[in-house]
């Protein structure tokens, strides 16, 4: 495991920097009280588009800057300090993936640009229930003549209302359950027959809900082979699963620091709080899940720089551990704030919100440890 | 010392042939059978030529400076030296023949002491000649280590110590002792400590070893009665002794952030095959209880986090040597991983962990009830949970102190 580059400290310095001057959590506050439907501010994500950061997973020959995983997760990580909303994970980090895996020569070129200067969102639809399984796909997609209808529907998915191209995940085959019979279909937004809603949801993001009705699309709308989709998908999946992690370490860190700043600052019985030991231990400990936690996540996402074959299981370690930690930390957030916790003029309930949903994305703790173990053989 | 990626290659070269060449084959693979906690098995005499030919290369002290015996290896080719020991099976008894004088004592000497303490005591720890022990708790001084009360008068040409120490691991085989002792009894109680090196043979020294919940144990009482110390082996400072001390409890730490396999004498697959033994697998190939399957998929998350972290610590110190808060976050976390795991094997054995002695339990389910019960020892050693969780709260997160404390 090596530790980050200067480079890539220089980025986090950067990243702090911008998201705590030009994109802080009350901003976020401003976009979720205007009612903003998409769950983010324009402006934002231009200002990151300027900055080079959806193009840091993409190739320089599609426009992109190709700093890699754990450059990207450096960056998510400080924005997730700040609860900064933008497509930044949901496209450029789990669409361009999918397509970098999938695409051919065509939908690269077509796609990839687009989302390196952050012109175009293209977002990843799976789940179709409320818990994540993505295994249990039923969508059908079926062949008719030189195209493929779709039918079925897509829920929570992220984005889901700015995105202008959706990576579908079908079953063309085989039965819920098996890796056999995925297929993965490029899925213009605007494709007759696609509907889309948008969801209110406790965490203030552009989540929708999809609704594909006899939706025609030709052959060339398959991103990799038929009925081979899973292989793509699970690794657009584990990047996407390491990319969550980076920014809930960044929630959770900074719901630590607030709640250290809190236990010096708050004074009662004559003393700060943080001074009583049965508060303090419980810093201590938040502390060192943190560090532990901080060593999984940089672990996962160098994994998938380094295209090493412990990669999966350390993306469900990394999604895993930093689900636990911001679970915790979440909740110790609001009981170690008391009061001025549970108000909504206190940023810490936006950070309780957030971390639920993180957690839930893409597998929550139990369907972790369920495919870690699987993954080990027992 | 150059840390450069070609001339540490070259370096691994070197370190795997002196290795091939000088380490005993018949002590392949045999370091948990070899270096019990009890009591080091000395049957196999390849362990003393071992010894001998790693205390003269310097490698089983491969950081410290080569003009007092160490290795003067850099921290990167320290960690090639022990990459290519356990390619072979190979492993540094010395950690263990030494008692406490490679991990913590020899530290701190070459920190604190004089050029003639260094000279006098070092290059015996490096050759594996003497065995260190450590008096620092009493029966009336644990996480309280400042109340102290062990005595050391100057007399003139020699320091007289009076009083008892406890936990004194390996007092009773120990060549050394670095002791804590009062030397002030009229200044605040972390004031008038001090650190002296005495040597343990000598009959106004007595020991009695104390038996453990796990049945026999390296600890002992040792009861200091008109024992002598030289007057130039003193550590550091008089009355200075608390730093001295506490620096070294710091390289105790740092020597305990390791989470040991332990138990049933495995690895981490083998956790995972005494659970399939025990508990069977179902159809789909998973553990039949699925409760403990994740129980166990959480265990083996934690110890790879432990792991990682340990890793990235190492990294991110970029080669230097480093006694730093993060050992407590480590240890902790190591004491949670062990204790853990040797909760869960004993769960899957069943009642069959719980066998104490006799043929009517294999070997491994004997190994496990005890290392389950000494492991409690971890979280209460070298400053218990609770005392790291001071530390990190004060030196690492600046949390202010509790004015009511006393």
């Amino acid at each position: 495991m090596a530790a980050l580059t200067e480079e890539q400290t220089l980025l986090k310095e950067q990243a702090k920097t911008w998201a705590r001057d030009e994109a802080p959590v009350a901003k976020f506050r401003e976009t979720r009280d205007s009612g903003t439907e998409t769950g983010f501010d324009k402006g934002v994500w231009t200002a990151m588009g300027e900055m080079g950061w959806p193009g840091i997973l993409i190739p320089e020959d599609q426009g992109g800057v190709a700093m890699g995983h754990l450059t990207f997760g450096v960056v998510l990580e400080e924005l997730g300090r700040q609860l900064t909303a933008s497509p930044l994970l949901a496209s450029a980090g789990i669409g361009a993936t999918a397509i970098l895996l999938g695409g051919n020569k065509t939908q690269q070129g077509e796609w990839l640009p687009g989302l390196a200067d952050g012109s175009r969102i293209v977002t990843l639809a799976i789940d179709e229930a409320p818990r994540h399984a993505p295994l249990q796909t039923t969508m059908e997609a079926k062949a008719k003549g030189d195209s493929f209808v779709l039918n079925g529907s897509k829920v929570h998915v992220a984005e889901g209302l700015s995105a202008d191209a959706f990576v579908v995940a079908t079953r063309t085959s085989g039965q819920p359950g098996s890796e056999e019979g995925l297929s993965l279909f490029l899925v213009p937004a605007d494709q007759e027959g696609l509907s889309r809603k948008g969801l209110i949801t406790a965490d203030s993001r552009g989540y929708a809900n999809l609704d594909f009705s006899n939706v025609e699309v030709p052959q060339s709308a398959l991103l990799g082979d038929l009925d081979q989709g899973n292989s793509i998908l699970e690794r657009t999946l584990d990047c996407g699963r390491a990319y969550l992690a980076a920014e809930m370490l960044g929630v959770a860190a900074q719901s630590f620091d607030m709640t250290l700043d809190y236990l010096k600052n708050r004074v009662q019985f004559g003393q700060p709080i943080g001074s009583f030991q049965a508060l303090g231990h419980r810093a201590s400990m938040l502390y060192t899940e943190m560090e532990m936690t901080r060593s999984c996540v940089e672990a996962a996402l160098q994994a998938l720089d380094d295209g090493n074959e412990k990669a999966a299981e350390l993306c469900s370690l990394s999604k895993c551990k930093a689900g636990k930690f911001l679970h915790h930390m979440s909740n110790e957030l609001i009981q170690m704030h008391g009061g001025i916790g549970m108000t909504d003029e206190f940023d810490a309930g936006l950070y309780l919100k957030r971390a639920r949903a993180l957690e839930f994305a893409l597998g929550n703790e139990a369907f972790h440890r369920d495919r870690f173990a699987t993954l080990r053989g027992f | 010392m150059a840390d450069n990626k070609e001339e540490l290659e070259a370096f691994r070269g070197e370190a795997k042939a002196w290795l091939a060449e000088n380490f005993p084959s018949s002590l392949a693979g045999q370091a948990s059978a070899v270096l019990r906690a009890e009591s080091v098995d000395r049957s196999n005499p390849d362990l003393d030529v071992w010894i001998d030919r790693l205390g003269e290369k310097g490698w089983g002290t491969p950081t410290w400076p080569a003009e007092y015996g160490g290795g003067g290896l850099s921290q990167l080719q320290a960690q090639i030296v022990n990459q290519e020991m356990d390619a072979i099976g190979a492993f540094n008894p010395l950690t263990i023949t030494a008692g406490m004088g490679i991990t913590m004592v020899g530290p701190t000497i070459l920190e604190y002491g004089t050029e003639d303490q260094k000279k006098r005591h070092i290059p015996k720890i490096c050759k594996g000649r003497t065995f260190w022990s450590l008096g620092y708790s009493e029966p009336n001084a644990g996480s309280d280590l400042a109340s102290l009360q062990c005595r050391a008068e100057d007399k003139g040409d020699h320091w007289l110590l009076n009083g008892q120490k406890t936990w004194t691991s390996g007092a009773d085989i120990s060549d050394w002792c670095g002791v804590l002792v009062r030397t002030d009894m009229d200044v605040a109680k972390r004031d008038g400590i001090s650190f002296i090196m005495i040597d343990m043979k000598q009959s106004e020294i007595e020991t009695r070893p104390i038996r453990l919940i796990a049945g026999a144990s390296p600890f002992c009482e040792t009861f200091f009665n008109d024992a002598k110390a030289r007057k130039d082996d003193m550590l550091g400072d008089l009355n200075a002794g608390w730093t001295v001390g506490k620096r070294l409890l710091q390289h105790e730490r740092q020597s305990q952030t390791g989470a040991s396999a332990g138990g049933g004498g495995g690895t981490k697959s083998s956790l995972q095959g005494i659970a399939e033994k025990y508990v069977g697998l179902d159809s789909q190939g998973k553990l039949a209880d699925s409760d403990l399957r994740s129980r166990l998929a959480d265990h083996m998350m934690e110890a790879s986090s432990h792991k990682l972290t340990i890793a990235r610590i190492v990294a991110e110190s970029r080669g230097n040597a480093k006694v730093s808060a993060a050992a407590s976050i480590l240890k902790n976390a190591a004491s949670t991983v062990t204790q853990n795991r040797a909760e869960l094997l004993l769960e899957i054995m069943g009642h069959q962990g719980l066998g104490w002695e006799g043929d009517d339990f294999s070997a491994e389910e004997l190994a496990t009830v005890r290392t389950w019960l000494s492991g409690k020892a971890i979280s209460i050693y070298g400053g218990s949970f609770e005392v790291q969780n001071n530390i990190i709260a004060k030196n690492i997160l600046g949390l202010p102190e509790n004015t009511q404390r006393g």
